[in-house]
């Protein structure tokens, strides 16, 4: 089997007395969903953290293409090819839906260093910005300022931003959130798409789009991975069951 | 009221230009100083609102920049009236009371220092900042004081304003010509950084620096250039204003000064292109109007500014677009 | 260069440090609970000393002067805190510089209207006159070592204070988790009017201090304000230990810098210029001792991780 594109191993962290995750190993392999399951407090947001280069974990390596990139920052991390989106809106509240995904693109294209041409006239990043766009679903959206958006089109231009950097491997943070029934549905069709351009590491509470989408899943309690497998591994594990769907079901 | 921001713009300008013509009719070379006055502080709070602004940084030092402006006119043109040399190291000049070179040479400066302590205060963020450039500002203060060569807490006076080709600078109508002219110039480029590849980026790192880093920028470098541009904006308006009163002291450098000029952007608008130049406008009409009523007239003035942000975020720009001024 | 003066410079040095204590532990103390930075705390400290100069002036007693100091700059800070400061603890740093800012131009125009534009002063009272023979021999003004003891003993004080008591057990919940201490029933705004009187108070305490070695004049605050920044920023924010060590490290720095610089260019020369280029360094010293900090650690060397 080929290398995985993204691996962590043994990731540690703790805060105090908590331990947030406890040697996290698991990797993501090309063409694949691997989502990431488990109770709130579970240690989830710290593992992405760890990933795209947040948080500095005590012990333990990231590995993308097999290169290590634990000592990179979340700027160089970005660069070699992670593509994040958060579980909380990270973007420029003041600024349009276009202006928003226009970063995307300038970083993508590495040269921020332009000081004359208004960038709105730069062909090459606007179409960039409107090909993603167009993808997720928020071309008529293109004007609009960022804060007027619904938590679940923010999730949409989240992913948006994501597409322009063309990343080795998606990393996100519950992209279901927020975006009811029939949202939920579109993002599901088009994250299914999506892997096939780079796999995804997907943190979802949305159980059915985690079943739907995920070729494998690993289930997270208490910062240790407790099992890795397929959706119906997954769904008859006793220990997953006890530990975690038992008392959420 | 909705006002369309360029015809703001377009208003304010033609105001600029209106009222010393009309002051120059009238024979009241002192309205024209004012203006003049107001133009200079507007270039110096315009290159301040690229960081404050743009940028999100409150820079409470930025009367630094103001302040080495000031000197570089001062050392070069005292050198150049008492026909002494500058030894600089290898350098040796006999001073110049030429305005671009001079302009040039407090830019150059000025965006060196800014270099150098974007470099050290950069490295924090929010509340240490501020304390950091409030710090740096009282530092530069101080050496002028202690800097007994070029007049120490009394300050250099130039006897005669500086050259520029073709006109008398001492007509108060043609310097003012002059630092009009820099500050269209200023704006216009200021207009073009906003919309800019790098405006962009750099106003959405304001909003938010995780966002900016997970697509690959690098905030600190955004922040980095932003300082060093604003520093050498602030730099040319302080060789001006040394130039207007053919004198610089070490107050040029005071803290003061700094929450002048983010007072100046708050009153008009923050990161609003025009913010700096209407509230550097009406704090001169302020000072005028309210310190020939009262020595005390910096009270009112604290009482206006608390009640700007307490309750007219947006500045005067705000009010009149109906828009809401950059988040800092 | 004699040893007595190295220990003078020192104890000066250290009178310094331990008067910017008390400013910068009031003002690392509300930022720490109310996350407010202050730039009126300069005002507090000139309410301080112009109360402390007029009672005094007035009564005759130092002491009472130092009670008004306290009282004046304790009440100052409690209306500030109710009438302007509460309505800034959630907005932005810019608003809270802004409003700070405009408070220093009303307190600072206003004691102008009041007292005018010339300084006042305060005599040292007999009894704190004159010098003391220290062992070793050295002679020392009795009132700058009492200043010294004083800044120890409040130092000491508010330790107990933050570590000891009820309300320090507040004031700590309030630095790590103010919806928790809300939780718990304590009225939050009554704590945060009386962290910023307590702030207030230690501030007026140094400007009545102070006050009977330096003249008592408006804009004396807002230099000693930068200073306690520069303190505060070498100490880490919202850190009363360092702001303790920050204090006497800017002070010791300030001091020994002025006097031993011109004497070690001396050294390499002649004595005018060296005098010169020497004061001239050391009046950037503790600037310079700042930026060293915030290149080895950016966030003070007892502050919380950033």
């Amino acid at each position: 089997m080929s290398e995985p594109v993204l691996a962590t191993h043994n990731l540690v962290k703790t805060f105090g007395a908590l331990t947030a995750t406890d040697k996290v190993s698991l990797d993501v392999r090309a063409g694949e969903i691997h989502a990431v399951i488990g109770p709130n407090g579970a240690g989830k947001s710290t593992l992405i953290q760890q990933i795209c280069g947040g948080v500095r974990p005590d012990q333990g390596r990231v590995a993308l293409l097999g290169q290590d990139i634990s000592d990179l920052g979340t700027q160089a991390r970005a660069k070699a090819g992670i593509g994040r989106t958060f579980q909380i809106s990270e973007l420029a509240m003041e600024d349009t839906v276009l202006q928003n995904v226009m970063l995307g693109a300038i970083g993508a294209a590495g040269n921020v260093w332009r000081f004359w041409k208004p960038a709105l006239n730069v062909q090459s990043l606007t179409e960039q910005a409107d090909a993603a766009l167009a993808r997720v679903g928020l071309s008529a959206q293109r004007d609009t300022i960022c804060a007027k958006l619904s938590h679940g089109q923010r999730r949409q231009l989240e992913v948006a931003i994501a597409l322009t950097l063309q990343p080795k491997v998606f990393i996100m943070d519950e992209p279901m959130a927020g975006l009811g029934t029939e949202g939920s549905k579109i993002m599901t069709e088009f994250l299914d798409d999506l892997r096939a351009q780079a796999p995804i590491l997907l943190v979802e509470h949305d159980m059915d789009a985690v079943f739907a989408l995920a070729d494998r899943i690993s289930v997270l309690v208490y910062g240790k991975v407790i099992a890795t497998g397929s959706a119906a591994e997954i769904r008859s594990s006793k220990a997953v069951r006890d530990a975690y769907l038992g008392s959420d079901a | 009221m909705r006002v369309n921001e360029h015809a703001i713009t377009a208003a304010v300008i033609l105001g600029l230009i209106a009222l010393p013509v009309w002051a120059l009719i009238m024979d009241e070379p002192f309205t024209i100083t004012l203006v003049t006055r107001a133009v200079i502080l507007a270039l110096a709070a315009v290159g301040l609102n690229i960081v404050l602004g743009i940028g999100g940084l409150v820079s409470f030092g930025h009367a630094v920049f103001f302040g080495i402006g000031g000197y570089a006119m001062g050392i070069l043109a005292y050198h150049a009236q008492t026909y002494t040399t500058l030894e600089l190291g290898m350098l040796s000049t006999g001073g110049t009371k030429f305005m671009p070179v001079i302009w040039l040479v407090a830019m150059v400066v000025s965006a060196f220092v800014a270099g150098c302590i974007g470099l050290l205060s950069l490295r924090t963020s929010g509340v240490y900042f501020i304390m950091i450039t409030l710090a740096f500002g009282q530092m530069f203060y101080y050496f002028a004081i202690s800097w007994a060569q070029y007049g120490g807490e009394d300050g250099l006076s130039i006897y005669i304003r500086n050259d520029f080709p073709g006109l008398n600078t001492l007509v108060p109508i043609q310097f003012f010509a002059i630092c009009l002219a820099l500050l269209c110039l200023v704006l216009f480029l200021m207009a073009r950084l906003q919309s800019s590849v790098f405006g962009l980026a750099l106003n959405a790192t304001r909003q938010s620096a995780i966002r900016a880093e997970t697509v690959g920028l690098n905030p600190m470098r955004l922040r980095l250039l932003a300082f060093v541009l604003s520093g050498a904006v602030t730099g040319l308006a302080g060789a001006l204003f040394a130039d207007l009163n053919r004198f610089v002291s070490p107050t040029m450098f005071s803290w003061q000064l700094s929450g002048e000029l983010i007072v100046l952007i708050i009153i008009g608008g923050v990161g609003r292109l025009m913010g700096p130049v209407i509230g550097a406008c009406v704090f001169v009409t302020l000072e005028h109007v309210l310190g020939g009523l009262t020595e005390f007239w910096h009270i009112y003035l604290g009482v206006i500014l608390l009640c700007i942000v307490l309750f007219a975020r947006g500045g005067i720009v705000g009010l009149l677009t109906g828009k809401e001024g950059a988040h800092v | 260069m004699s040893t007595i003066l190295v220990i003078e410079q020192i104890l000066n040095g250290l009178q310094f440090g331990v008067m910017l204590f008390l400013m910068a532990a009031g003002l690392t103390l509300i930022f720490g609970v109310m996350g407010l930075i202050n730039l009126a705390h300069g005002s507090l400290y000139m309410v301080g000393a112009f109360s402390a100069a007029a009672v005094a002036g007035l009564t005759g007693s130092f002491f009472l002067g130092l009670i008004a100091a306290l009282a004046a700059a304790a009440l100052a800070g409690a209306l500030i805190e109710m009438v302007v400061i509460r309505r800034l603890y959630k907005a932005a740093h810019l608003d809270q510089v802004l409003a700070t800012f405009a408070l220093i131009l009303i307190f600072s125009e206003g004691t102008r209207w009041i007292f005018g534009s010339f300084p006042l002063f305060l005599d040292i009272p007999d009894m704190l006159s004159g010098p003391v023979t220290l062992p070793g021999g050295i002679q020392y003004p009795l009132y700058r070592l009492t200043l010294i003891v004083i800044g120890l003993v409040v130092a000491i004080g508010l330790w107990a204070l933050i570590e000891r008591t009820r309300l320090g057990i507040q004031i700590r919940a309030g630095e790590n988790d103010r919806e928790m201490i809300a939780a718990l029933g304590v009225d939050i705004s009554k704590l945060y009017t009386i962290v910023f009187a307590l702030g207030a108070a230690l501030a007026g305490l140094a400007g009545g201090l102070v006050g009977a070695i330096q003249s008592v004049q408006v804009g004396m605050g807002e230099p000693v304000l930068i200073l306690a920044f520069v303190v505060i920023v070498i100490g880490g924010i919202g850190s009363i230990r360092g702001a303790f060590i920050g204090a006497l490290l800017v002070g010791l720095t300030d001091t020994l810098g002025g006097v031993f610089l011109p004497e070690l260019f001396k050294l390499f020369m002649e004595t005018g210029a060296a005098q010169k280029s020497g004061s001239a360094i050391a009046s950037m010293g503790i600037y310079i001792l700042m930026g060293i900090v915030l290149v080895w650690r950016p966030t003070g060397l007892f502050g919380a991780r950033a």
